[in-house]
Formats: C-alpha cells, sequence, structure tokens
C-alpha cells in the first residue's frame, strides 16, 4: 500500500486529481451537466493514459461534480445533481437571507468529510461491505422505496396533506411511459416521445428552478439578501463551528450515504433525502429545517459525498455499478484490460490502491478547490444584476435539460412542468415531494412486480414481502418514522400534563 | 433567357459534382456516433473500441454521443430526422429492433433503421452462481422439468433480447420458466449473485464482469469462445441455438448508397484490425463481419429466428 501511496502521490497524478476535481466542481454547479456527462466526456482521454492516472482523473472529476451540484443548489434552487435536492431545502433559505457563504462553505467542509469516510470504507471494508448489496433483492428495494416515501411525512410536518398530495402526482408522473416490469405502456396518448417517461433531471430543473426563475421576474426584491456591501471572507471558522457542535450529524449521514451508495438501484439523491430527514428527526431544532438550518445542508453533502467512495465498492468488488457514473467507470477499466471482482483486490491491487488513494486525495483537493470556487460562484450570483442573472439562469435550465439525452422535447417537458410547480407552489404544494414520487415511484413499482414474480414462483408470496429480516427491519424503520410525529407530541403532552 | 437557363443547368451539374465528390471524398469532417444507450454498457464500450481505430482507417476523428431511453427506441425513432450526409451515424441493435415495432408502437419500424454494416454480436449465456447446485444445463433443464415455473431467471427488461431468449429456451427445452425483468443488466446480474433468482439470462460479457463469482452453463455461439474455452456451446449439448445482441452501425435511410457503402468499408476495415478483434475477443464480444450488401439477408434470417418466440410473447400479453 505504501507503493500505491508514493505512486498516488507522482507529480502527474496530483495535477490529475487537482484539475479533475477543479473541472468536476465547474461542470456539477451547471444545472442538468450532470456528474456522469463529467465522466463520459472524459472516458476517452483517459485510453491514453496508464489505468491508475486515467482511473484517478476519473474518479476526481466523479467527486468534483457531485459536490458541485451544492452550489446552484444553494445559490439558484437548483440541484445541480440530482444528489443534491435535499442540499437545497436548507441552502437555499440560507442564501436567501444572506448567508449564502456560509452555506457554500459549510457544503464543502461535509462534502469532504463525507467523501474521505466513503473513500476510507472503499479503502479498508470493501469486500465485506459488498454484501449489502447482495442481500438487497427486489422486496429490500420496494420497502426502502416505501421508506423514502414515509419521509414525505417528516419533510413537509405541518402540512402533511399537501406533501402527500405533491407525493401522489410525483407517483402519477412516474408511471408514463413504458414500464420496466411489464412493458406497458401508460399515459403516452400516442405519443412516441413519452415511451422513455418524464426524465428525472428535466422534471427536476422545471420543478426547482423555473418558480424560482418567475420569482426573480415579477418580485422587486434581490435574488440573495446582502449582508453588507463588503463581501466577507470564507467565514471558515463560524462554519467549523457549526460542522463541529453537528459531529454526530456529520458521521451518521456519511454512513448512511456510504451505505446507500453500495445499493446499485439506489444513489445519491435517496442518500442526501434519507440522511437529511434523520437529521430533521433527531435535532432538537426540527422546526428550523426547511428554513435554512446548517445541520441540513451538513448532513444532506455529507450523505451524497459519501455515495462516491459507497458506489465504487460494488463496482470494483462485483461489477456491479453502483451508480450511473460507475457504470461509466467499469466500462473504461474493462476498456483497460482490467477484469473487476473479488480477485482485483489480491491480483490488481497495485492499480486499485493507487486509485482509491487518488480518490483520497482528491476529496481533499476538494477543501481548497471548492472554497475557491464557491466563493467567485457565491460573488457572482451576488454581483450579478437581476436583468442578467435571470436570463443567464433560464439558458442554463434550457441547455441542462436538453443535455442530459440530447433531447429538444425535454426542453418543452421542463418548461411545462416548471409552469405547473409554479402554479402548486402558490397553493402550496411544495417541489420536493413531487420530485421523491418520481425517483421513487419507478424503484417502488419494480420493485413490487419483481417480488411478487419471484415470490409466486416459490410459492409463497406472503413469505417473500413479510418474512425477510432486511425487509422486516426497513418496514419497522417506515412505521416509526410515520409515528414519530405523533410520539413527540405524545410526549410534550406528558411533559406539559406531569408540569402541571 | 437561353444563357440564363444554361447557366442554371450548369450550376445543376456543378453542384451535383460537388455532391459526388463529397461522397467520394467522405468523410472529410468529424463523424458523429450516437449511441442509444447510457454509457458504460456493451454498446459504448464497443463504440470506444472503434474510436480508436477508426481515425486510422477514415482519416476523421468520430465524435460519441448518447441518446438514451425507452430501451433504445428513443433514438432509433429519430434517426431518419437527421441530415442523411453520412456524419451522423447511429449504433443499431437486434433482435431490439425487430422485437420493439412487433410488440407496440415505438415511432420506427425496423426498415427505418437498416444497419450499414453489422460488426459484432453478444452471445447469448446462461449464468448461475459459483456455488449453484447447477453444475450443468442439464441440471438446470431437469429441475425446470421436474418444478414448472419456479425456476427463476433474471434478465434485462420486459420484451428484452434478454426475455426474448428466455421464451425461446423454454420453447427448445420444453421447460417453463419465470422471467423476473430488471432495468438494465446491473441489477439483473446483482439479483442473480444475491441469489433472489436461480439463474440469469445473460451475455458471455456480463459473465466476464463477474469473474469467479459466477458459472457459465452454456453459451450460444457457432464454436467456444476464446474468454471461456472450458464451457460448452448449445450447439455441442445438442440444441440448434446460435443467438444473442447483434450490434450494427446504420444512417438515415436517405443517404446516398455511396455514404452507406463506404459507412459499411470503414467499418469492416477496423474489424479487419487483428488487434480491435483481440480487444473484443477478449471481453466475450464475437466479431461479425456483414456488411452493407448482406444486410437484407441477415435482417430476414433473424426476423424468421425470433417469429415464433415474438409470437409467444404477444399471447403472453
Amino acid at each position: 500500500m505504501l507503493e500505491s501511496l508514493i505512486a498516488a502521490l507522482s507529480p502527474l497524478n496530483l495535477a490529475l486529481a487537482l484539475c479533475g476535481v477543479l473541472a468536476g466542481t465547474i461542470i456539477g454547479a451547471l444545472p442538468g451537466l450532470s456528474a456522469t456527462m463529467a465522466v463520459a466526456v472524459l472516458v476517452p482521454f483517459t485510453f491514453t493514459m496508464d489505468p491508475a492516472s486515467g482511473l484517478i482523473a476519473l474518479g476526481a472529476v466523479y467527486t468534483g461534480a457531485i459536490y458541485g451540484g451544492a452550489y446552484a443548489a444553494i445559490l439558484v434552487n437548483t440541484p445541480g445533481t440530482p444528489a443534491a435536492i435535499a442540499t437545497a431545502m436548507d441552502g437555499f433559505p440560507m442564501a436567501k437571507r444572506g448567508d449564502g457563504d456560509l452555506a457554500v462553505t459549510l457544503s464543502c467542509l461535509a462534502s469532504v468529510v463525507g467523501g474521505l469516510v466513503g473513500a476510507l470504507a472503499l479503502l479498508f471494508l470493501a469486500p465485506p461491505l459488498s454484501q449489502i448489496a447482495l442481500a438487497f433483492g427486489p422486496v429490500e428495494y420496494f420497502w426502502l422505496a416505501i421508506f423514502g416515501l414515509s419521509l414525505i411525512a417528516t419533510l413537509s410536518a405541518g402540512h402533511t396533506l399537501m406533501g402527500l398530495m405533491g407525493g401522489c402526482i410525483g407517483l402519477l408522473l412516474s408511471t408514463v411511459g413504458s414500464a420496466v416490469v411489464g412493458g406497458d405502456v401508460r399515459y403516452t396518448f400516442g405519443q412516441t416521445q413519452l415511451l422513455g417517461g418524464i426524465p428525472i433531471i428535466p422534471a427536476m430543473i422545471g420543478l426547482y428552478c423555473i418558480p424560482v426563475l418567475i420569482d426573480l421576474v415579477i418580485r422587486p426584491e434581490a435574488h440573495l439578501e446582502r449582508r453588507s456591501e463588503q463581501i466577507a471572507g470564507f467565514r471558515l471558522i463560524e462554519a467549523l463551528g457549526a460542522v463541529w457542535r453537528s459531529k454526530f450529524n456529520l458521521v451518521r449521514s456519511a454512513v448512511i450515504g456510504t451505505a446507500v451508495g453500495i445499493l446499485p438501484a439506489a444513489g445519491g439523491s435517496v442518500a442526501g433525502l434519507v440522511a437529511y430527514t434523520e437529521a430533521k428527526r433527531t435535532s432538537k431544532d426540527s422546526k428550523q429545517f426547511g428554513k435554512g438550518a446548517t445541520d441540513g445542508v451538513i448532513a444532506s453533502e455529507a450523505a451524497n459525498s459519501a455515495t462516491v467512495g459507497g458506489g465504487f465498492i460494488p463496482t470494483l468488488v462485483l461489477g456491479i455499478p453502483g451508480t450511473p457514473p460507475d457504470a461509466i467507470i467499469l466500462g473504461a477499466l474493462l476498456v483497460q484490460g482490467i477484469r473487476t471482482g473479488p480477485q482485483l483486490f489480491t491480483q490488481q491491487a497495485d492499480i486499485v490502491y493507487t486509485f482509491v488513494i487518488g480518490l483520497i486525495i482528491a476529496t481533499i483537493l476538494m477543501l481548497p478547490t471548492g472554497l475557491v470556487v464557491g466563493r467567485y460562484a457565491f460573488r457572482l450570483i451576488i454581483s450579478v444584476p437581476k436583468t442578467a442573472l435571470a436570463p443567464g439562469i433560464a439558458l442554463l435550465t434550457v441547455i441542462g435539460a436538453y443535455a442530459i439525452e440530447a433531447n429538444t422535447v425535454h426542453v418543452l417537458m421542463m418548461v411545462g412542468l416548471g409552469l405547473v410547480g409554479w402554479l402548486l407552489a402558490r397553493i402550496g404544494l411544495q417541489a420536493s415531494p413531487i420530485v421523491l414520487g418520481l425517483i421513487l415511484g419507478p424503484i417502488a413499482e419494480a420493485g413490487f412486480v419483481q417480488a411478487w414474480l419471484i415470490g409466486g414462483a416459490q410459492g409463497n408470496i406472503p413469505a417473500m414481502f413479510f418474512g425477510r429480516p432486511i425487509s422486516l427491519a426497513i418496514i419497522a424503520l417506515t412505521l416509526l418514522t410515520l409515528g414519530w410525529p405523533f410520539i413527540v407530541a405524545w410526549r410534550a403532552r406528558r411533559t406539559a400534563a406531569g408540569t402541571t | 433567357m437561353q444563357r440564363l437557363l444554361t447557366l442554371a443547368a450548369s450550376a445543376v451539374v456543378l453542384l451535383g459534382a460537388v455532391q459526388t465528390a463529397n461522397a467520394a471524398d467522405y468523410p472529410t469532417k468529424a463523424v458523429t456516433y450516437i449511441i442509444p444507450y447510457n454509457p458504460g454498457g456493451e454498446s459504448d464500450v464497443t463504440a470506444r473500441f472503434q474510436e480508436g481505430y477508426f481515425k486510422d482507417v477514415a482519416g476523421q476523428d468520430v465524435v460519441i454521443q448518447y441518446k438514451p431511453g425507452a430501451g433504445g427506441a428513443t433514438a432509433w425513432a429519430q434517426l431518419n430526422g437527421y441530415e442523411p450526409d453520412g456524419y451522423t451515424i447511429m449504433n443499431v441493435n437486434f433482435p431490439h429492433a425487430i422485437l420493439q415495432p412487433s410488440m407496440k408502437d415505438v415511432g420506427y419500424q425496423t426498415e427505418d433503421v437498416k444497419p450499414a454494416f453489422v460488426f459484432h454480436y453478444t452471445p447469448d449465456a446462461i449464468l448461475v452462481r459459483a456455488d449453484s447446485p447447477y453444475q450443468t444445463l442439464q441440471d438446470l433443464i431437469d429441475d425446470a422439468k421436474a418444478n414448472p415455473g419456479a425456476t427463476t431467471f433474471s434478465g434485462s427488461g420486459t420484451n428484452s433480447a434478454n426475455h426474448l431468449a428466455t421464451v425461446r429456451f423454454d420453447q427448445m427445452m420444453g421447460t417453463k420458466s419465470t422471467y423476473i425483468p430488471f432495468k438494465g443488466s446491473a441489477p439483473s446480474m446483482a439479483a442473480l449473485l444475491g441469489g433472489q433468482v436461480k439463474a440469469a439470462m445473460s451475455y458471455t460479457t456480463q459473465g466476464i464482469k463477474a469473474g469467479d463469482q459466477v458459472r457459465v452453463l452454456a453459451i450460444a455461439t457457432e464454436e467456444r469462445v476464446a474468454a471461456y474455452p472450458d464451457v460448452p456451446t448449445f450447439k455441442e449439448l445438442g440444441f440448434d441455438y446460435v443467438a444473442g445482441a447483434y450490434r450494427g452501425v446504420t444512417l438515415p435511410k436517405d443517404a446516398p448508397q455511396e455514404v452507406r457503402q463506404k459507412v459499411s468499408d470503414i467499418i469492416g476495415q477496423i474489424n479487419a484490425n487483428p488487434d480491435f478483434k483481440k480487444k473484443l475477443e477478449e471481453n466475450g464480444y464475437v466479431v461479425t463481419d456483414i456488411p452493407h450488401d448482406k444486410v437484407d439477408q441477415f435482417i430476414a434470417d433473424r426476423r424468421a429466428e425470433y417469429a415464433s418466440a415474438i409470437e409467444a410473447l404477444k399471447a403472453a400479453k
């Protein structure tokens, strides 16, 4: 491993890690230009490098892009990648009240810690942890998706009915197109363009960003509050203090992110949301969540950055990509002549360990890069006049919606859903439950039908759904999440009764 | 007036000459190569392999783009909207391009996406976990016959190549197995390795990714593949089954014949490179040489091959 450390520290590899993180951060910051895109563009260039250097460059771009998503989430309420959905929930309110610089610094610190936890898990625990990916069968994914949907109750506490309605709208939207399992064509109204369903990223850009754009135009006040004429520094001390106070939250979120990252069908968006709701549920100050709580930003960013290392675990150990960018990197590995599988860690250990150490270095380099880029991003957004900011963001939304699949129809869907989202927001329906339904609907549906088919083949469907230990644990967790607001209310009443 | 006509006529002739000159010089600029899937899959990996040799053969770069959606149908339905000048080429797969239009309206017909060259296929392969009780294909068939419906196969998608292969397997063996569709090869392989299903209907290429965690029971090739010298073919075991996912390169149907021929020649020359062939074979692919003038026969053969299984899929709907 010492040799790998030295190899990873070679000037070329260090330069690749730095450039990769920088490029990734900038790409990730632009809504719609996802980590998947960034990695895919880079792949052909890595073929001319030696395998370890190529992998370091890919890993660095990937880590940077996942982090970069936080800027757009915080500064314009548009998650640059699906992984940053939960970041927007508190990051944007923070920016709105003039704490955008603090939120950006916080997200950077949390991402670095999260990324390190994920990468260390990959370095030391990859073979045993990869078994988590295998323990999750269709029925576990079904219950996990149901658990995810139950988070709507926590997210929209106080407006539960509106939250559930939003979730249902999202679930309905997710059924459009041809079903993965069964192949039935639903709600396409004869349009072949709709066969592929409602694409998640264009929908997200529309639902989150268009309402912000409309408000930007119709309201007189500035996009973000300015604390003073002088733009302060990084507010690093303040951010470090907040992170230290939130250390349990930070570590828990990073562990959640690593674990969810290992699951091939889940991903960064689920990790961020689970960590966020856990932070909210256990916080003494849960009422502040959604209004600019620093803990929310920390939880989401630590978790989504941890999915990078987590996702590499099944990719390298089992040959099963944990996330879409992992699938591309796996393809690049095969082209390089590297055979994945459990033997990889013994037979080609030098390449693997050089790569993992390179990933750790890239994550550490994210600290200075992220702080500096974040500061420029913040300055740009806060000092550009509204007359330039609105068309600028509008242009980015169009590029982002188009770029994912080079499809003009997706731009129309983005604008259409954005207008609907704006109208719904006026009657109190938030975007997050809708997006949650859209993301989790297909996971729940596929898991349910697959579990039903397998259960049928084994001749015992009830045992399939209610007879497996991991499933039962997830069901219990779901019930706990759903019941939590009632438990809290009951406790409060008891304490109140006790004091009188 | 006369003069004007002459001028017009010569202009037309000149333009025509330029056009043919263009076709003869093709390609004079970079060619866009559209992959109708997400990056990382077999279509992407093989295109990446070709990319390295394209410039040597054609003298121009190839730029790979992705247009995923609806199992490839989104891109194929848009193929004929591109300029038919040969500077946009697209990856096209079979049985997908025959299966999809026969199951539902996907916005294109098989004839619309006729390839200029079919350059390889990933052979169908039946995979089981390394600790599976099935040591041979016969073990699997015996179990499937003894317990109808209880043998579960994971595969990628409904009405997909893996689905069709499972239906053909049942027709051939006289068995009744349960096909469990997943969203792509990765979750399908995860289900196999996690013991959620008894076997996976997949490709040799997926077996190679999983390494020694899986055992390959049989492979649908004419001869044994280099990557699995010890695994028997279906033919050796007495079943006349050679099949898989064929991948070709297509271009809009209004492209001049000359350009179509050129594309076919370029892809053929890349195929002829021993390095390229070796790389593909090491990863479990089988190189095929089906040029422009043999493609019609290829499609007719595939249609005949899939016909009864497609009928069975339609009946099951």
